[in-house]
C-alpha cells in the first residue's frame, strides 16, 4: 500500500463485472456503444433492492401500531409527502412517487458510498445528469401539457415594467435552462469532493505511518478523516434532501407558472 | 482536489491522440477481446488514471442503461406497491384515530348527560327528603302537641277534681269544727259543772265561732 501512491480517484473507477456486448459501430476498437454490467450497475441494483425490500417488507404487516421498521418507512413517506405538499402544493402529489424515488435512490446510494470499498453511484456525473434531466423534462412536458403556452409566463414575472422585462426575461430563461446543470452538478460535486477529501486524508495517514518517527503526526489527518466521515454522512443525507426539495420547487413552477 | 487536477492534466497531455485514449479505456479493451476479469484489470491498471472516471464517456451508455432500468424498477415498485401500501396504513390509522376521537366525544357527551341526569335526580331526591322530613317533623310535632294537650287537660281536670275534693273536705271539716267544739265544750262544762245543757253549749259555741 505504501509503495503505491494513494490515488484519490481510484474509487470512482468503473470496472466491469460482465460484458454484454457492443452495439452498433463498425467492429473496430472504440466504435459502437459498449454495454456491460459494472460495479456502478451492481450498486444501482443493490440500492433499488434495498429500498424496495425495506419499504415493502417493513410495511407488510399493515399494523395500526407500527414497529420500528414500519415507523421508519412511514416517517420517510410522511417526510417526502409533506415536502411535496408544502413546496409543490397538493396538486404536486401526483409527482410524489417520482420525488420519493429520487430521494430514496440518492439517499441510499450516498449511504452505500460511505462503506469502504463500496462504489458510490451518485459520484458519476452521468447518473446525476440523468436524474436532473428526469426532473427537467417532467417540468417542461407537464408544464406545457397543463398550461399550454401560459407556461412561458414563468419567464415573465408579473407587475414589472416593459423596459425591465427586456433584461429580466433573458435572465429568467437562462436561469431556467441552467437548472438541470446546477441540479446535477451540486449532487455530483458534493459526493465526489467529499470522497476525494476523505481518501486524501486517509492516504495521508498511511503515508505518515510509513515515515518512521513522523508517524506520530498521523493522528492529525486521522482525526480529520474521522470528522470528515461524520460530515460526509450529513452531506449524504443533506444532498438527497436538497435534490428532492429542488425537484419540488421546479415542479411547483410547472404547476403554477405565474410568479 | 489538487491531485485530481494534476491527474486530469496528465490524462489530457498524454492522451492527445484520440486512439491512445480509446485504447486506454477499460470497456473498449474487454469488448474487443472478452478476457477474464483479472486480466482486464491487469491490462488497464497502468492506464486507468488517464481518464477521470466520471468523465469517461465510454461508460456512459452502460450507466445510463442500468440507471434507467434500476430507476424504472424503483419507480414502479414505489408507485405501485410500496407507497400505496404505506399510504393505506397511514390513512387507515388516521381514519381509526378520527373514529375513536368521535366515539370518545360521543361517549363524553353521554357521560355529561348522565351526570346531569344524576344531578337532577339527586336534587329531586334531596328536595323530596327535605319535604318528607318537614312533613314528619310537623306531624310528630302535631302529634306531640295533641298528646301534651291531652295530658295537660287530663292533669288540669284531675287537679280541679282534687281541688274540689279538698275544698269539700275542708268544708266538711270546717262543718264538723262546731260540732267538735260543742262536744268538747259540753265535756268541759260537764266536768266543771257536772251537767250541761246541750242547747246552751251549742249556742255558746256558735256565738264564739261567729265572733
Amino acid at each position: 500500500m505504501s509503495e503505491k501512491p494513494i490515488e484519490p480517484i481510484h474509487q470512482f473507477r468503473i470496472t466491469e463485472i460482465f460484458n454484454i456486448g457492443t452495439f452498433g459501430g463498425d467492429g473496430t476498437a472504440g466504435s459502437g456503444v459498449n454495454i456491460a454490467f459494472t460495479n456502478s450497475a451492481l450498486f444501482m441494483v443493490l440500492t433499488v433492492g434495498l429500498i424496495g425490500a425495506f419499504l415493502i417488507l417493513s410495511s407488510n404487516r399493515r399494523a395500526i401500531i407500527p414497529n420500528r421498521m414500519q415507523l421508519m418507512a412511514e416517517m420517510s413517506y410522511e417526510f417526502i409527502a409533506n415536502m411535496v405538499r408544502n413546496t409543490a402544493g397538493t396538486e404536486g402529489m401526483k409527482f410524489f412517487p417520482m420525488v420519493f424515488s429520487l430521494f430514496m435512490f440518492i439517499l441510499v446510494a450516498n449511504l452505500f458510498g460511505m462503506f469502504p470499498y463500496f462504489f458510490t453511484v451518485t459520484s458519476h456525473l452521468i447518473v446525476t445528469v440523468a436524474m436532473a434531466m428526469i426532473v427537467f423534462l417532467t417540468v417542461v412536458i407537464y408544464g406545457f401539457m397543463k398550461n399550454g403556452l401560459k407556461f412561458f409566463k414563468l419567464f415573465v414575472p408579473s407587475g414589472i415594467p416593459v423596459p425591465v422585462l427586456l433584461i429580466v426575461v433573458p435572465i429568467e430563461i437562462i436561469s431556467f435552462l441552467s437548472r438541470p446543470i446546477s441540479h446535477s452538478l451540486r449532487l455530483f460535486g458534493n459526493i465526489l469532493a467529499g470522497h476525494i477529501v476523505l481518501k486524501v486524508f486517509g492516504g495521508m495517514v498511511v503515508a505518515l505511518l510509513g515515515a518512521g518517527a513522523w508517524g506520530v503526526v498521523a493522528v492529525l489527518p486521522l482525526g480529520m478523516a474521522v470528522a470528515l466521515t461524520g460530515l460526509e454522512f450529513l452531506v449524504a443525507a443533506l444532498q438527497a434532501f436538497v435534490f428532492a426539495v429542488l425537484t419540488c420547487v421546479y415542479l411547483h413552477d410547472a404547476i403554477h407558472p405565474g410568479h | 482536489m489538487a491531485e485530481t487536477t494534476i491527474l486530469l492534466a496528465q490524462a489530457e497531455s498524454s492522451a492527445a491522440p484520440a486512439d491512445a485514449v480509446q485504447n486506454g479505456v477499460v470497456v473498449q479493451d474487454s469488448a474487443a477481446t472478452p478476457a477474464p476479469a483479472g486480466e482486464v484489470h491487469a491490462t488497464t491498471e497502468a492506464e486507468e488514471a488517464l481518464v477521470f472516471p466520471p468523465f469517461d464517456a465510454t461508460t456512459f451508455a452502460s450507466q445510463l442503461l442500468w440507471f434507467a432500468l434500476a430507476f424504472g424498477v424503483l419507480y414502479v415498485l414505489m408507485s405501485r406497491v410500496a407507497l400505496p401500501q404505506i399510504g393505506s396504513i397511514i390513512d387507515k390509522r388516521k381514519a381509526r384515530i378520527d373514529g375513536d376521537l368521535k366515539e370518545a366525544e360521543r361517549l363524553r357527551g353521554e357521560t355529561d348527560k348522565a351526570i346531569a341526569a344524576y344531578e337532577a335526580a339527586l336534587a329531586e331526591a334531596r328536595k323530596n327528603a327535605h319535604g318528607i322530613a318537614e312533613e314528619t317533623r310537623t306531624s310528630i310535632k302535631a302529634d306531640l302537641e295533641g298528646k301534651r294537650k291531652g295530658v295537660e287537660d287530663d292533669l288540669s281536670k284531675k287537679v280541679a277534681e282534687a281541688e274540689a275534693r279538698i275544698l269539700k273536705n275542708k268544708d266538711e271539716a270546717l262543718g264538723r269544727v262546731s260540732e267538735i267544739a260543742e262536744e268538747t265544750a259540753a265535756a268541759l262544762v260537764t266536768q266543771l259543772t257536772g251537767e250541761a245543757n246541750a242547747k246552751d253549749v251549742a249556742a255558746a259555741v256558735a256565738e264564739v265561732v261567729k265572733g
